[in-house]
């Protein structure tokens, strides 16, 4: 569906809280904007949830609206506990879903 | 990348006079004629039905915002609030809410005790200068609540 980017520290600390920063390409159609040829509105498609999860729990959670900017950027914080795979998932309005895993490295 | 909200030179011309003169109100000509627009109604409305007869209080939550966005299409917004974020005293949600918007809401993010530090950037769509509203919901219940002001020049020179 689309291109995810993400960018988390290479290896961390425990108990160290750092940030991730994550982007994907996305049109994020409102459904307010009007073909102008035709004058018909174009149907609203946006990506409406992003989830992380690490060690296999929900670490972040949203839930998106079409007042989210087009190619939608996001980072938020997590504290490390142990050495595994942070889960990113993207839902878009017609169910698709882009995936992403990292490993994050737990010292 | 591409001007979603509006490419009209009307409505351009008319945010560009309201940033001018502070006026509030803005003429439904435009992209959006005919649709509904938010209001700080309609999201008093908003933050009522997710909250319930809650009260929400000022403080530890912050607000980071431009006084003024060039490009209402990419706006930088980052809410952080003040919390231990132990198990037992945590952040559950921040949600966004837009009083000028066509739909009052802008998004909810959660988060755990596993996040450590309850803040969240992002970037978000303004159609005018308007008041954005940021409400924390505590994992003991309390809600605390904060709203900023920003003009948008949309296209502008920062004027």
């Amino acid at each position: 569906m689309a291109k995810a980017r993400v960018k988390a520290p290479k290896s961390v600390k425990k108990g160290e809280v750092f940030e991730v920063k994550t982007l994907i390409s996305h049109k994020m159609e409102t459904g307010l904007r009007k073909n102008k040829k035709t004058g018909k509105k174009i149907p609203r498609k946006i990506i409406n949830k992003f989830s992380v999860t690490y060690g296999g729990k929900e670490v972040f959670g949203s839930d998106w609206h079409p007042a989210v900017s087009a190619n939608p950027y996001v980072s938020f914080f997590v504290k490390a506990s142990a050495s595994g795979p942070m889960k990113f998932q993207w839902t878009e309005d017609s169910g698709a879903v882009t995936e992403k895993t990292v490993n994050i490295k737990v010292t | 990348m591409s001007v979603q909200f509006n490419t009209q030179n009307i409505l351009r011309r008319d945010v560009l006079a309201l940033a001018g003169t502070g006026v509030v109100a803005v003429s439904s000509i435009g992209l959006f004629a005919g649709d509904a627009m938010a209001d700080p109604a309609a999201v008093a409305k908003a933050i009522k039905d997710r909250i319930g007869g809650k009260k929400s209080m000022a403080g530890n939550i912050t607000l980071e915002l431009p006084q003024i966005a060039e490009n209402g299409n990419t706006v930088p917004i980052a809410v952080e609030v003040e919390s231990p974020m132990s198990s037992s005293d945590y952040v559950k949600a921040v949600h966004i809410y837009a009083e000028g918007n066509p739909a009052p809401d802008v998004a909810t993010f959660r988060f755990t005790p596993d996040s450590g530090r309850a803040r969240v950037s992002t970037r978000m769509r303004m159609i005018k200068s308007q008041n954005i509203v940021a409400v924390a919901e505590m994992s003991n219940g309390k809600v605390h609540m904060v709203k900023n002001a920003v003009k948008v020049t949309i296209g502008g020179c920062g004027g």
